[in-house]
């Protein structure tokens, strides 16, 4: 049993709670640093996915987790900041310059979208969303010259302070750079979230009304979030551009979107943890589905069992399971098994129970 | 004459996605949730028809089929909502977006498995057969579809407007808590009005499936009767209508008159000019909240 004291107005400033924590992340930090010599090319090349991922998903999570703006369509900024970073290096700008401009430039390109899009809310910016997420499909094809078209792209290896990066020929260098992008993106957020902006964010999730009677600019703090979100969302999808080698209009499709979206709801809404937990789930889901496909094959007898579609069936049913019997997430899951553990023999079942909100519509008939 | 037959071949189509739409409507109006997974009821209630008609399957007669589908369709709407979605009372509207796309990945995997995977076709008594009107030629299906729709949608205002129910499905949205407070049973209208939307995506699968062939994605034919819903303004239902013939009437007359390539982005780049300029739909009924 582990109580933090709080003897210090730093404890409350600093990104970590106390030494031990802090202990843990360095722990954390130097295993994924060793990660490329514990395991073969195949599961570092699984790892570097789920962290490209983890970055689209604190993207993501920036504007839903933490501004309460559902968004099904990032995977529209995803494939922004893949075609900008590649087109841009294809101009002749080093990767080094090309990689942040890919991100400022979505982040802006994104902000500007936000601007008439968030006088919605709720289901109605998740529609907008929607429709620009099925659009970009088609614009890709459209601007043809530039995008490449039905045919694609090809990413080129990278520069990265004169070493040569690239997906097949030195994943090892490759995993590196994802690793740094997610380090540098999740201290970020952490400093943002310790910021006047961060606050403000979440300010306007829990109550706009509120916010608005605070001082806070809701328009402004949402485009400003929805700007951020997309920057970052637009860096994981150069990285995943150059992970995946090859892309072209149907790469970053609607269903990417919703995926993204899903993924950040069973990792856990609002919190850091949940777009890395996340991420873990949708980068292992296929794997483990041929690895139990490949079980229940061999225990039954018949060792070709080919189920289509059945990846997304299964990620319906654990987000299912997920929303009705723990809405906060694997990481709210995490949080209760860690105070009942902690606490141990008084953690009471409704130390987490929220505030049910009964519903109150805005129109009139 | 060209012109006329687009339009009427654009209704046609438009009725299926106002059909669809209305199911949006009847959700969003009694439970204010937003159900992305009627799109894949309409596939379900498409291919329960398949299944029980075509002599592939069950064979049954075909007017036989028409309302056991229908009701399969409703309890199907009305389980889901007693077991799954009645759970989600309390929670944010967002959730309740979520938890229904996932419930349409499992819909389609589920309608994958049982009914394979290629497209499906309706065998129906109008299949096939033609209405001469002056120099037109009217598909009977089209005709069908179109006064089925009329008729549904005039049938389900009336229900909301008029009979007791239907008010009290509009009192329970309108304030959940006060609904309760009136002695309106707000659990047992939310689960009819899923049993409603279930029915109503089952006739508009069944017109579908006439009108053309369903595979398990066709349920993603959904996000256009999003398009529909939001220009009509969701929480309509004369709107969503409405709003599903607009965009059924673009359709081909944009793949007609506009250069291949931009053609397909008519309807979401009509819904994106709606939302900007019109956030709340046509057919607005939203009042500036107020503290």
């Amino acid at each position: 049993m582990r109580i933090v004291f709080k003897t210090d107005y730093m404890q409350d400033i600093r990104p970590w709670k106390d030494r031990y924590q802090l202990v843990l992340y360095l722990l954390l930090f130097a295993l994924m640093l060793a990660a490329p010599f514990l395991m073969d090319a195949f599961y570092l090349g699984e790892l570097n996915n789920v962290l490209v991922w983890a970055i689209a998903g604190l993207g993501l999570m920036i504007l839903t987790g933490h501004t309460g703006q559902a968004s099904l369509g990032h995977a529209a900024f995803l494939a922004m900041g893949c075609y900008t970073n590649i087109i841009l290096m294809e101009q002749g700008v080093p990767f080094m310059l090309a990689f942040p401009l890919a991100g400022i430039i979505t982040g802006v390109v994104g902000m500007i979208i936000a601007i008439p899009a968030l006088r919605l809310h709720g289901i109605y910016l998740a529609i907008a969303t929607l429709a620009m997420s099925i659009l970009v499909d088609d614009i890709i094809v459209l601007t043809e010259p530039w995008t490449g078209g039905v045919g694609g792209k090809y990413a080129p290896s990278v520069n990265v302070f004169g070493v040569m990066v690239d997906r097949w020929g030195t994943p090892r260098e490759f995993y590196y750079l994802t690793l740094g992008v997610v380090v540098l993106v999740t201290l970020g957020y952490i400093n943002l979230l310790r910021a006047p902006l961060g606050r403000s964010f979440i300010a306007v999730r829990d109550s706009e009304v509120s916010a608005q009677a605070m001082g806070i600019d809701v328009a402004r703090t949402k485009a400003i979030s929805f700007g951020i979100s997309c920057a970052i969302t637009g860096l994981a999808g150069a990285l995943m551009g150059l992970f995946a080698g090859a892309f072209n209009n149907e790469t970053f499709s609607v269903i990417i979107s919703i995926e993204l979206l899903m993924m950040i709801v069973i990792g856990g809404l609002g919190s850091i943890h949940g777009a890395f937990l996340g991420a873990i789930v949708i980068g292992f889901l296929p794997q483990f589905l041929s690895l139990s496909k490949e079980w229940i094959g061999a225990a039954f007898g018949n060792d070709n069992i080919s189920i289509p579609g059945m990846e997304f069936g299964v990620f319906g049913m654990i987000l299912i399971v997920f929303i009705l019997f723990e809405p906060m997430g694997m990481y709210g899951r995490w949080l209760k098994i860690r105070t009942f553990i902690e606490l141990f023999p008084f953690y009471r079942k409704d130390m987490f129970k929220r505030q049910k909100s009964y519903l109150k519509t805005e129109r009139l008939r | 004459m060209d012109i006329l037959q687009l339009l009427i071949s654009g209704l046609a189509n438009g009725c299926v996605y106002g059909l669809i739409a209305l199911g949006f409507v009847l959700i969003y109006k009694a439970t204010e949730a937003v159900n992305f997974a009627q799109g894949d009821f309409m596939m379900l209630g498409a291919f329960m028809t398949i299944g029980l008609t075509n002599t592939e399957y069950m064979g049954l007669p075909f007017w036989m089929a028409l309302p056991i589908s229908i009701g399969l369709m409703a309890l199907f709407g009305y389980l889901l909502d007693r077991f799954v979605i009645r759970r989600m009372i309390g929670e944010s509207q967002t959730a309740v977006v979520i938890l229904t796309i996932a419930l349409g990945f499992v819909i389609r995997f589920g309608a994958g498995l049982i009914w394979g995977h290629e497209p499906q076709s309706l065998q129906n008594p109008l299949a096939g057969k033609e209405l001469h009107l002056g120099g037109l030629v009217l598909g009977l299906e089209d005709v069908a579809v179109i006064i089925v729709t009329v008729l549904l949608t005039w049938a389900l205002y009336e229900f909301f407007n008029r009979t007791k129910m239907g008010l009290a499905m509009q009192g329970a949205s309108q304030n959940q808590l006060a609904a309760y407070y009136m002695g309106i049973p707000v659990k047992r209208v939310q689960g009819l009005i899923w049993a409603l939307a279930g029915g109503v995506a089952c006739i508009a699968g069944i017109l579908f499936a006439a009108k053309g062939a369903v595979d398990p994605s066709t349920g993603l034919m959904g996000i256009k009767a999003f398009a529909a819903a939001v220009i009509g303004g969701f929480g309509s239902l004369p709107g969503a209508l409405v709003g599903g013939l607009i965009v059924g009437v673009i359709e081909p007359f944009a793949s007609r008159y506009i250069a291949a390539g931009y053609s397909q982005i008519a309807p979401y780049a009509l819904l994106l000019a709606v939302l900007i300029f019109r956030p709340h739909g046509l057919f607005s009924q939203v009042r500036v909240k107020k503290v």
